[in-house]
């Protein structure tokens, strides 16, 4: 096992492209990192480079202690897991899982083997050591039963188990994953979530996973770097994304239902004006903001709560009503402005009625205007 | 039109099509069997057209091998062998350096990829005849006339039909297989002779069936460059034994040489059928 360090790193294409800028990011060793982001934010080639497909254009990569911008993939001591599998068609699932292995057999000990008359020895030794790390990895996944199957008689979970499998039995420094679960149905993805994170813990490996789901980011992630245009706009565990998100990008991409989000005024120090409400922040707690300023106003739908006639903040139509069990999903329309509000259930709101919010302000986020967008800090 | 009558008209066209185009084999193969003034008669068109031979007379086979050549037997076995070893060595030379080509062409990024694949496309419009006489000059002067080698060697040089399908072909594989061999710690020739050959079966099969085909009963080529006897190959051979056995008396030991020649087309083609067929990319990646 190792750490990765990225330093300054950064990648522009032939043609001028800048798809990864100024990324600087140290990932422990055994941490499980997931960089997540919309398409086209550069977190895939972003573990592309680490994975050594993709030529770093500037900044230093280090695994371990070794630096590795010039180095090639097979000799990084990395394993990668495709979004799609990339296994060998025309070898069963054993041979796609020593296929890594035959290659890293050590010709210079089979030299000396020759020489000392101890070939055939040597050679059934290593088959042996293959066949037992094989054997073993097939065991942490369950695949005792698929080793002789080929790739076309398995089923995308086994396929995915296979994929991962070939990635174990290299024992690496490094685990990359590139999306894996995207080509799994939604209760397979659930389950190889909860195996992801088993093997994780199993193996204690540094694992870096990229996914554009960020529920997915949320469960399986020790931390998470959020990116957008080549650029983390927010790296951390997820909690602390989730409260306290650095800009409105990453409050609107982590957490779902989205993030409503206001626009408007700061008035007489501590009240917010926009779209026709008055609300009145907490007082103290963006001391900051000055008179005057446009702000964007952020508040979770689960801090939104049905309001009783006079605290109400947003009064519309129920235009969604998404019964989930415990909770409900809400979305109030008025003209062109829609709020989501997860309510308990059990309120009787029905598709058409009218209704009213409140929101709880403590729990609010208050976003500038203009460039960055970023959070601004409470005391 | 109903959906019988479509198909009955679909099997009657492919009937006659077949009958048409299977009739002359198989007047071939009854002639081959036929008493000697029996397929003289048919040849001529004084007998009648017979479906099936009065007599069987397997004995026409090894009386016209026999006569191949100088030497009894000897003949036909040397050019056997030699058709064999040439079709055998310019079948290998071919897919392995095709498929070797095509994969550059199709996998790695160079400086003129695209220009260099237009100049090798290029060739195909070039009729072989063309460069002919030119390729005759440079074989002589490098001292091969006489040798197999003019016939062998340019086959590992590609052939710009046969690259053109591989690189299609390799160009459809997900990159994600290529890129999980590297690494898996192989190079690029360790990914083509492991990863990308053994994909490209159906590529492959269908390429050397053509090189097979095409090359078996090429005449030309060895006419140009083989001039003994000892080198000689089956169409060669067939030739000459048109020249000496091309009467009428003889029409049933030259359709008997013409079967032979053929046998291995026939058993080649009906043993690779399911191979043009099958596609081995199936599960290979999502779907």
């Amino acid at each position: 096992m190792a750490n990765v360090r990225l330093q300054s790193i950064g990648k522009t294409y032939p043609g001028g492209v800048r798809a990864v800028d100024n990324l600087s990011l140290e990932i422990a060793d055994g941490e499980f990192v997931v960089l997540v982001g919309p398409s086209g934010c550069g977190k895939s080639t972003t573990l592309r480079m680490i994975a050594g497909l993709e030529s770093i254009t500037d900044g230093t990569l280090f695994i371990g202690d070794r630096q590795v911008n010039g180095v090639a993939a097979r000799d990084r001591d990395i394993a990668m897991v495709f979004q799609d599998y990339a296994l060998y068609p025309h070898m069963n699932v054993g041979r796609n899982l020593s296929f890594g292995l035959l290659r890293r057999r050590k010709y210079p000990s089979r030299l000396r083997a020759l020489f000392s008359g101890a070939y055939r020895t040597h050679r059934r030794e290593e088959r042996r050591a293959i066949a037992d790390r094989v054997a073993q990895a097939a065991s942490v996944l369950g695949l005792e039963d698929l080793l002789d199957r080929h790739p076309r008689a398995l089923s995308g979970g086994q396929r995915q188990r296979v994929a991962l499998g070939r990635a174990i039995v290299r024992d690496p420094s490094v685990f990359l994953l590139d999306e894996p679960l995207s080509n799994l149905d939604a209760k397979l993805r659930g389950e190889m979530r909860t195996e992801l994170r088993r093997l994780h813990r199993q193996l204690g490996a540094t694992m870096v996973h990229v996914t554009h789901d960020q529920e997915e980011a949320m469960t399986l992630g020790d931390r998470l770097v959020v990116m957008k245009d080549g650029v983390v706009q927010q790296c951390g565990p997820p909690a602390e994304l989730y409260e306290h998100p650095a800009n409105r990008f990453v409050a609107s991409f982590i957490g779902t239902p989205e993030m409503n989000f206001l626009e408007g005024v700061i008035e007489d120090g501590s009240v917010f004006v926009g779209e026709g409400h008055r609300f009145a922040l907490p007082k103290d707690r963006w001391s900051s903001l000055s008179v005057g300023q446009q702000v964007t106003l952020g508040i979770r739908p689960e801090h939104l709560a049905l309001a009783t006639e006079g605290d109400a903040m947003f009064t519309g139509e129920a235009e969604v009503v998404e019964q989930l069990g415990d909770r409900t999903d809400v979305i109030l329309a008025n003209g062109n402005r829609r709020m989501t509000a997860r309510i308990a259930s059990g309120s009787g709101l029905r598709e058409g009625d009218s209704a009213s919010l409140r929101a709880d302000l403590n729990q609010a986020h208050v976003f500038v205007v203009g460039d960055g967008e970023n959070r601004v800090e409470t005391t | 039109m109903g959906r019988w009558t479509g198909r009955f008209l679909v099997g009657l066209a492919l009937t006659i099509g077949s009958v048409a185009m299977l009739f002359p084999l198989w007047w071939m193969l009854v002639i081959s069997l036929e008493s000697p003034q029996r397929a003289g008669a048919a040849a001529e068109g004084g007998g009648s057209i017979a479906v099936w031979p009065e007599e069987i007379h397997w004995s026409n086979y090894s009386e016209a091998l026999k006569q191949i050549g100088t030497e009894p037997w000897q003949g036909f076995f040397d050019a056997l062998a030699n058709s064999i070893v040439i079709t055998v060595l310019v079948v290998i030379g071919t897919v392995l350096s095709s498929s070797l080509v095509g994969f550059a062409f199709a996998r790695i990024n160079f400086r003129g990829r695209k220009f260099m694949f237009l100049v090798m496309l290029a060739t195909m419009m070039l009729p072989a005849q063309v460069t002919m006489i030119p390729l005759f000059l440079v074989f002589r002067s490098l001292g091969w006339i006489d040798t197999i080698l003019p016939l062998v060697i340019p086959a590992f040089f590609g052939s710009a039909f046969f690259i053109f399908m591989y690189r299609q072909f390799i160009a459809q594989i997900s990159e994600s297989l290529i890129e999980a061999a590297r690494i898996d710690g192989y190079g690029m020739l360790g990914i083509w002779w492991r990863i990308i050959l053994p994909m490209c079966k159906p590529v492959t099969a269908i390429t050397a069936i053509f090189t097979f085909i095409f090359v078996w009963n090429d005449f030309l080529g060895p006419l140009i460059y083989l001039h003994s006897d000892d080198q000689s190959t089956l169409a060669l051979a067939l030739n000459s034994f048109r020249n000496q056995y091309g009467g009428l008396e003889n029409v049933h030991l030259l359709m008997a040489v013409s079967v032979v020649t053929m046998i291995p087309c026939v058993v080649l083609f009906f043993a690779a059928q399911r191979a043009f067929v099958e596609g081995i990319g199936a599960g290979a990646v999502k779907g």
